[in-house]
């Protein structure tokens, strides 16, 4: 069954429509602070200040090369399953899950996985249910601020089809379009159990060397990029922040 | 509240009140009408509490209509004021110096629906969608199916299968399975 799934996800990229762009009905301001602007400094001097080219770092993003020899490889490959920080972000109804596998009940932290407050002490983002195009924005800025290694989670059917959001003007349908997903999980909502086995499979996959969404992520870029910016109409940072 | 009512029909020449339940009335009223009569619910009648602020798009009959609902939390009733406006230039005087909670209902009206408040704090800002370029989603005549159609992609292999047909099927595979 896992075998379809992976071979439905690769045979995708070929047969996928090209949404049509939509002529937009008004424009969309620039925010005040992004505006150029020329300021005076205390000296008297004019600096010209373009604030999406100055305050960002504009290097993309790069592959991340693997080990020289397997063995080594595989020693990072098995610390990198071992420790699985997770970002606090909860973006739809599935966070609700979240709660539960913190606490004694389920207590994911005895399998190494405890969760993190901000995104660069971070390794793993899991998107917990529907993404609407607002939180979307957060989630890519969230998610380009995590260092590598990190790997991408798709909790319940909403990241997956849409789900029961299939048909919402709001949000989007498929997580794999604008964050490279290592990993699914089904269901709506999928349990705390559910999420633990996903859990436990996502370390099977970094162990074998096969979660590198982050590469994927820095190898398609521009695709990403492409993707992202279809969908939100008020582009207003760099593209690409960490 | 049946003589409340009464009080009001003689002193605002107000139109049939429908009285929904025994604590819950609506009327109609003109443009002109409703800040006097929301001026006298809150200060005199003990209405204070604006409850909600809502739209409905009767597009058959190319109107706006604004719901104004009061409440009266000590003795438990609740008065909904009823507006139309023209849905082509739908606009409104503000209310958000009667209950400041108003601007907030305001910039979700004008939004969501695209009816205008002028002078209410705030209005044009973006207040939940975030560069929104199309129509107002919640007007009848955006259809969000299509708009959803053309903006995400769909994962193909997505499909709906009649329940008890297809459970029929898997159960029953040897069996005739046209009907």
């Amino acid at each position: 069954m896992k075998d379809d799934f992976e071979k439905l996800l690769d045979q995708q990229p070929e047969k996928e429509p090209e949404p049509q762009e939509r002529p937009a009905l008004r424009d969309i301001p620039v925010r005040e602070e992004l505006v150029p602007r020329t300021v005076t400094a205390p000296d008297g001097q004019e600096i010209r200040i373009d604030p999406l080219q100055d305050y960002y770092c504009q290097a993309g993003p790069t592959v991340q090369t693997p080990a020289y020899t397997r063995i080594i490889e595989d020693l990072f490959n098995w610390a990198r399953a071992e420790s699985l920080w997770i970002l606090g972000f909860g973006t739809g109804c599935g966070a609700i899950e979240m709660r539960p596998l913190m606490t004694p009940r389920f207590d994911a932290y005895r399998y190494g996985i405890q969760w993190r407050p901000t995104p660069r002490q971070a390794n793993l983002l899991v998107i917990s249910g529907y993404l609407s195009v607002k939180t979307l924005k957060r989630a890519i800025r969230s998610y380009e601020q995590m260092q590598n290694p990190k790997y991408v989670v798709g909790l319940g059917s909403c990241t997956i089809n849409g789900g029961m959001y299939w048909d919402s003007y709001n949000t989007i349908k498929r997580l794999d379009d604008y964050l490279p997903v290592d990993l699914y999980i089904t269901g709506c909502m999928p349990r705390p159990e559910a999420l633990l086995q996903g859990f436990d499979d996502l370390k099977k996959l970094i162990r074998a060397g096969k979660a590198e969404g982050a590469n994927k992520y820095a190898e398609n870029f521009e695709r990403y990029k492409t993707n992202q910016k279809r969908v939100i109409k008020d582009w207003d940072m760099p593209d690409y922040s960490w | 509240m049946q003589t409340l009512i009464s009080q009001l029909q003689t002193r605002f020449q107000l139109s049939e009140f429908i009285l929904q339940r025994d604590n819950l009335a609506f009327v109609t009223v003109t443009r002109e009408q409703l800040r006097p009569l929301l001026l006298h619910l809150r200060d005199k009648e003990g209405f204070t509490h604006l409850v909600l602020l809502t739209a409905v798009d009767w597009i058959e009959d190319n109107i706006f209509q604004l719901t104004y609902l009061l409440g009266d939390r000590t003795a438990g009733c609740d008065i909904g004021v009823r507006l139309m406006l023209p849905r082509d230039v739908a606009s409104m005087d503000s209310i958000h110096d009667l209950w400041p909670t108003a601007a907030t209902y305001q910039r979700e009206l004008r939004e969501m629906f695209g009816i205008d408040f002028p002078e209410s704090p705030r209005v044009d800002e973006d207040f939940i969608l975030e560069g929104w370029t199309d129509l107002p989603p919640y007007r009848r005549d955006f259809d969000t199916l299509k708009y959803s159609q053309e903006s995400y992609v769909d994962r193909l292999g997505r499909e709906t299968k009649d329940p008890a047909a297809y459970m029929k099927l898997k159960l029953y595979p040897d069996e005739d399975n046209d009907g």
